[in-house]
């Protein structure tokens, strides 16, 4: 309740405070939007938006920065921003990435509006335009009301926005479609023209709103999908250059829905299981890579028999079930662990280093990744780590000793926060290795099971008796 | 390489060994192998299941050696838990024997400095069976001390597989008595020894080895009355010896000054009526000493018998009148009631519900004596023959031990476990010496065809002869006969410890294991569902209230506060919530509310046909709530003393707090097929009261099974 008031108050500050600075300074001017579309999909937690912008250059000089603008509560729920040029005309199209940076505007409006810039691959001159599509993906964006539920009731959220979309651009044409889940729509605000068929909600077109237009609405809507979300994943990859890497990962999860009020009752939840904790969730999919083998699903408290693996030659996937079913607020933790083939990970690079190309990700489906840390634990005895990651994350390095380890293995540890499907992708972590540390090990065990037998023959043949 | 074959043939014949050295490879290699048998005979459970913890007790052990891996040796010895017995909490370090806890932590730290990365679950797992196979080095040394080898490498393989031995010593199953059986053998095979060879050495071991028994487990007291009751023996039957005031002085005196260091323990040595028996006969053996110096010293024998009567009465007397001050004053307190119940065994089901209520602590039935020992059963008092046969101070000891714990035995199913390794000894020895006979038989036949005369000696070689003599024609056919027939017990015995094992004793308790309709295996992990639900989606600081079997799990799987647990220190307490499961909702309210509880924890198995739930051991919550709170009565509960849950049932058990949690929403629920609503499987009835309502509490949670049901006590109404 109070993050929705917060919400609100924001917006309309926002609001108030671009409609005094409507005439003010702003970033540079020279581009006009002249046609904007917006999809919004708002059918599970993780909200994508999709923005299609046609962009002009209706100033004097060629330049190659687009500005997008989003309200404080937007960048704080968002996990990712993504921004591609369309080229070529209808059915050929082609999209070019673009990179897209957060900026600081020094004109900008005192209310926090904060500022992606796209860097367009080509600069755009006087009087060109092109066509930006730009992917948002918000999380934790849908506030559960009533903010509690009982297990017979459905699960019933808001989607706060603006009916305009938030630029620093004058837009000629702009339109919004919100897709709902399902057509049950407690309630929403229009604007007109505003438009409700099936499970989609259309706000406008509008014609010529000036830069920094806005207008609040909000949807009321049904939303029983899963909000499963893992508040903390550790994932562990352990190489070992006998042929294995071991990966072991620690989940935190938590259902951040609607919290559950009052009883649980068994009997209804197993007899009317549709109508009866409509919004709670059993089953979790995780896809593991192929050639996955021992693979283990257990918490603090032991094994889990509840677990099923398919295997197929282009991927495993793992169901699995916690020990209860989670309704809003509950929590639950466990481990899941397996093993894979090194040969299908670990490569060789030219400059005689090796690295390990692995995904950078959570294999269980859908998920909402809250702080995600992988941990590469290298052979003992590998030097100079280096991780290749496609996106920005936070990395350290530490050390481990596990079985039979003298001088530790070198750990390099990735965190990246707000996590979402979307970021999935590879990574590399380069290490240079000698083979001859492979055999230490088992030296060490040799070495050590000759002594023992040196120390039997020697007490065997030595006589330390004191009367003589 | 034609020369090859000689040299290898010169090789073998420089690697030949001689007849000695033989014997000591065959006899070292038995050894290991039946040390490695020990160890995997009890590892069914974690193939079959997982390496987990069983049952309930070891669930408090593993708590406690985590707390002790986490936070070190001084804070788990002044640790106050206040997670159990809420709001009275408990004095962990000062009411455990850290025996067991100290050992896995010490094996934990030798691995990791080893540099190998187990989890201390796992140490703690196989803790039991690791000390299994050292019982069997014992016991193969033992047999060795009071027989010969051969009867030490028989008890060695005996106890390997024994099942009384294995019931309580299965991996997972983390319990004091699995490292304790290895003390009390290892203090026992020390102190006869040292009353063998009379070396201060050996009695300091056994002293030490009294210290770790003391240190593990409470049943330590059995060793501090056996020995002074041994010595007594000895005694009496004139075979004092300096070997003995030695051996058992040194043991008394350093054992006592040890075991004082356990908290638990601390001055019970000289002050409880159990431990009187050892100092009683430490002072005789002072007594015994200087008589005998006096004796040595008066050469008139008349003189000599007054001063020996004046001594003896003053002596006695003196004893006498010190322990009645000392019961008087209470410095020496009374025996407590589980020693009481052990003497007596209808004590406790007159005087402590408690003590009765427990399942091991029933009464032997002849039936487990035959599951538990098989042939040892008919080999023990063969054994107990050939002991009296060649009678010495060893055999005197085993036959002492062997008898005593055989009637502890007999009082408590739980005590089997003291008297397996005495009865498989016993046993040894009779297998030993019988197959012995037997081979000389065989062979001196032989000897008499070739040779005409005996070299040997020893008097059963001579006496086969002579019955040799006698029966010539059947001898060596009879001898092979029995032999078979032996090796054939042994066989059955072998086969049956093992079905024993995998069948009865290797069950965690904690996942239940069935056979599905298509004969699958499904899995009822009822109990890890709730307690990990209570670890998870309840206030970090609630207090859960169940019946005490199920303290111990809660706080170590759900890390949540109990009200009572398997430490059943206060009875009272047990009694309140005996009290407030047996009383009408609005009553037992009143005491949940006073207790300060947050949720109320039941094991239902109606769904199942789980049969140990809450409903069959209700009857004990109204004995032990109504032994101290006289409101609750047990006819009150019962039908012409029949106790029923169907409609039949007795207007107070349909409406019980118990009833009512067990059974709320259940007549909803079918359950079989052809069988009405409510169709309870564990009982095979229908229960009798389907419209269960409640009104100060509400349902949590309820496994997926049923099998544990949670209740959330609902917070007072408002006033208006």
């Amino acid at each position: 309740m109070e993050a929705r008031i917060r919400a609100r108050v924001n917006l309309a500050l926002t609001f108030f405070a671009l409609l005094f600075f409507v005439a003010g300074s702003s970033p540079p001017r020279q581009f006009v939007i002249s046609n904007a579309e917006r999809r919004i999909d708002l059918s599970s937690h993780i909200i994508n938006v999709h923005l299609t912008l046609k962009v002009e250059n209706a100033g004097t000089r060629s330049a190659s920065e687009v500005v997008l603008a989003l309200t404080p509560t937007e960048v704080d729920h968002l996990a990712m921003v993504d921004a591609s040029a369309i080229k070529g005309k209808r059915k050929k199209t082609t999209s070019v990435r673009l990179e897209v940076k957060p900026t600081e505007l020094p004109d900008a409006p005192p209310i926090d509006t904060k500022y992606f810039t796209i860097y367009l691959a080509n600069p755009l001159n006087s009087g060109e335009s092109t066509t930006l599509e730009v992917l948002y993906v918000f999380t934790h964006f849908l506030e559960p009301f009533p903010a509690e539920i009982a297990q017979s009731e459905s699960q019933l959220v808001f989607y706060h926005d603006t009916a305009l979309i938030l630029s620093p651009y004058h837009i000629k044409q702009q339109t919004t479609f919100i897709k709902t889940p399902s057509t049950k729509v407690e309630s929403f605000i229009r604007m007109e023209p505003t438009n409700r068929v099936g499970t989609e909600i259309k706000y406008g077109p509008y014609e010529d709103r000036p830069p920094y237009s806005i207008s609040p609405i909000h949807v009321h809507f049904e939303n029983n999908s899963p909000f499963a979300v893992v508040e903390e994943l550790v994932q562990e990859i352990e190489i070992s250059h006998w042929g294995n890497i071991q990966v072991t990962e620690h989940y935190k999860l938590i259902h951040a829905g609607a919290r559950h009020k009052g009883v649980f009752s068994r009997v209804d939840y197993q007899s009317r299981q549709s109508s009866n904790g409509a919004s709670s969730f059993r089953y979790l999919l995780a896809r593991l890579p192929p050639r996955v083998h021992s693979v283990y699903y257990r918490d603090e408290i032991g094994n889990i028999s509840s677990s099923h693996l398919r295997t197929d030659s282009l991927k495993s996937e793992l169901q699995i079930e916690p020990r209860y079913p989670l309704f809003g607020g509950w929590k639950a933790t466990f481990v899941i662990g397996y093993g894979l083939p090194l040969q299908d990970f670990l490569f060789e690079s030219s400059d005689d280093k090796r690295y390990l190309n692995f995904t950078f990700g959570c294999p269980l489906i859908g998920m909402v990744v809250d702080k995600l840390t992988i941990k590469v634990v290298l052979p003992e005895g590998s030097t100079d780590p280096s991780p290749v990651v496609p996106f920005p994350v936070e990395h350290h390095l530490e050390a481990k000793y596990s079985s039979l380890d003298v001088v530790g293995r070198t750990v390099v540890v990735l965190e990246k926060k707000n996590f979402v499907p979307m970021h999935n992708s590879h990574f590399q972590v380069y290490y240079s290795f000698k083979p001859i540390f492979m055999l230490a090990e088992p030296l060490m065990l040799a070495s050590a099971f000759f002594m023992l037998f040196v120390a039997c023959v020697a007490y065997i043949h030595i006589d330390l008796s004191i009367r003589k | 390489m034609a020369t090859m074959p000689a040299s290898a043939s010169d090789l073998l014949k420089s690697f030949k060994l001689k007849t000695k050295q033989q014997e000591l490879l065959i006899r070292v290699s038995i050894l290991c192998l039946v040390y490695i048998l020990a160890f995997i005979t009890r590892l069914f459970s974690v193939l079959r299941y997982e390496s987990m913890i069983h049952e309930f007790d070891p669930y408090f052990n593993y708590r406690t050696t985590l707390y002790l891996t986490e936070n070190g040796f001084y804070d788990f010895w002044n640790w106050f838990d206040y997670e159990s017995w809420y709001p009275l909490g408990r004095i962990v370090g000062g009411t455990l024997y850290p025996g067991l806890m100290v050992t896995a932590v010490l094996i934990y730290r030798i691995l990791r400095f080893l540099r190998f990365a187990v989890h201390i679950r796992e140490v703690c797992v196989l803790t039991a069976p690791f000390f299994a196979s050292n019982t069997t080095l014992v016991a193969y040394f033992f047999g060795k001390e009071i027989w010969d080898s051969g009867a030490g490498l028989v008890a060695a393989i005996l106890i390997a597989v024994c099942p009384g031995y294995i019931s309580r010593s299965v991996a997972g199953s983390y319990d004091n008595e699995g490292v304790a059986i290895f003390a009390l053998l290892f203090t026992f095979y020390v102190f006869v020894k040292a009353v063998n060879t009379g070396s201060l050495a050996w009695s300091l071991a056994s002293a030490f080895g009294y210290f770790y028994m003391v240190s593990a487990w409470g049943g330590y007291v059995f060793i501090i009355n056996l020995i002074p009751l041994y010595v007594l023996v000895l005694l009496i039957t004139g075979r004092y010896s300096m070997r003995l005031y030695v051996a058992y002085n040194c043991m008394y005196i350093l054992g006592m000054l040890l075991a004082m260091q356990i908290r638990f323990v601390g001055f019970q040595h000289v002050q409880s009526g159990e431990h009187m028996a050892a100092m009683g006969v430490f002072f005789l053996m002072q007594v015994f000493y200087f008589l005998d110096w006096v004796k040595h010293m008066l050469s008139d024998t008349k003189l000599f018998q007054a001063f020996l009567r004046i001594t003896v009465t003053s002596a006695v007397a003196v004893g006498g009148i010190a322990l009645g001050l000392g019961m008087v004053s209470g410095y020496i307190s009374p025996w407590t009631g589980r020693f009481y119940s052990l003497l007596d065994p209808t004590y406790a089901k007159d005087h402590i519900p408690i003590i009765a209520s427990v399942s091991e602590h029933q009464p032997t039935a002849w039936s487990s004596f035959m599951f538990d020992f098989h042939i040892l059963l008919f080999l023990f008092p063969a054994g107990l023959y050939f002991c009296f046969k060649r009678l010495s101070d060893a055999t005197i000891f085993i036959v002492m031990y062997g008898l005593t714990s055989m009637y502890f035995a007999g009082v408590m199913v739980r005590l089997i476990l003291v008297a397996t390794p005495a009865v498989c000894l016993i046993s040894a020895i009779a297998v030993s010496a019988t197959v012995k006979n037997l081979t000389v038989l065989l062979r001196s036949k032989n000897k008499v065809v070739q040779t005409g005369s005996t070299k040997g000696s020893g008097g059963s070689k001579s006496s086969s002869k002579a019955l040799l003599d006698q029966s010539q024609p059947f001898q060596k056919n009879g001898a092979i006969a029995l032999l078979f027939g032996a090796f054939y017990l042994l066989s059955r015995y072998a086969t049956h410890c093992t079905w024993v094992t995998s069948e009865a004793y290797s069950s965690p308790s904690i996942v239940l294991a069935a056979r599905g309709a298509h004969g699958n295996r499904v899995i009822f992990d009822d109990y890890r569902e709730a307690y990990f639900w209570l670890r998870q989606n309840t206030p970090q600081d609630a207090k859960v209230m169940s019946w005490w079997d199920y303290g111990y799990q809660i706080t170590a799987m759900g890390n949540r506060t109990v009200i009572v647990d398997n430490n059943t220190w206060n009875n009272t307490h047990i009694a309140t919530v005996g009290r407030a499961m047996s009383s009408y909702e609005d009553e037992a309210i009143e005491i949940i509310r006073s207790l300060d509880v947050d949720y109320v924890l039941v094991v239902f198995g109606g769904v199942t046909g789980y049969s140990s739930d809450d409903i069959n051991k209700f009857l004990w919550m109204v004995r032990i709530g109504g032994g101290v709170f006289p409101v609750i009565k047990e006819p009150d509960y019962l039908v012409n003393g029949e106790y029923r849950v169907d409609k039949g049932a007795a207007p107070k058990m349909l409406n019980c707090l118990m009833y009512k949690l067990c059974y709320y929403r259940f007549g909803e629920m079918m359950t079989e097929y052809g069988k009405p609503p409510g169709y309870d499987r564990a009982r095979g009835v229908e229960i009798g009261n389907k419209d269960v309502k409640l009104e100060h509490l509400e349902e949590a949670f309820t496994t997926s099974n049923w099998i544990v049901r949670i209740y959330r006590v609902k917070p007072p109404n408002n006033r208006w």
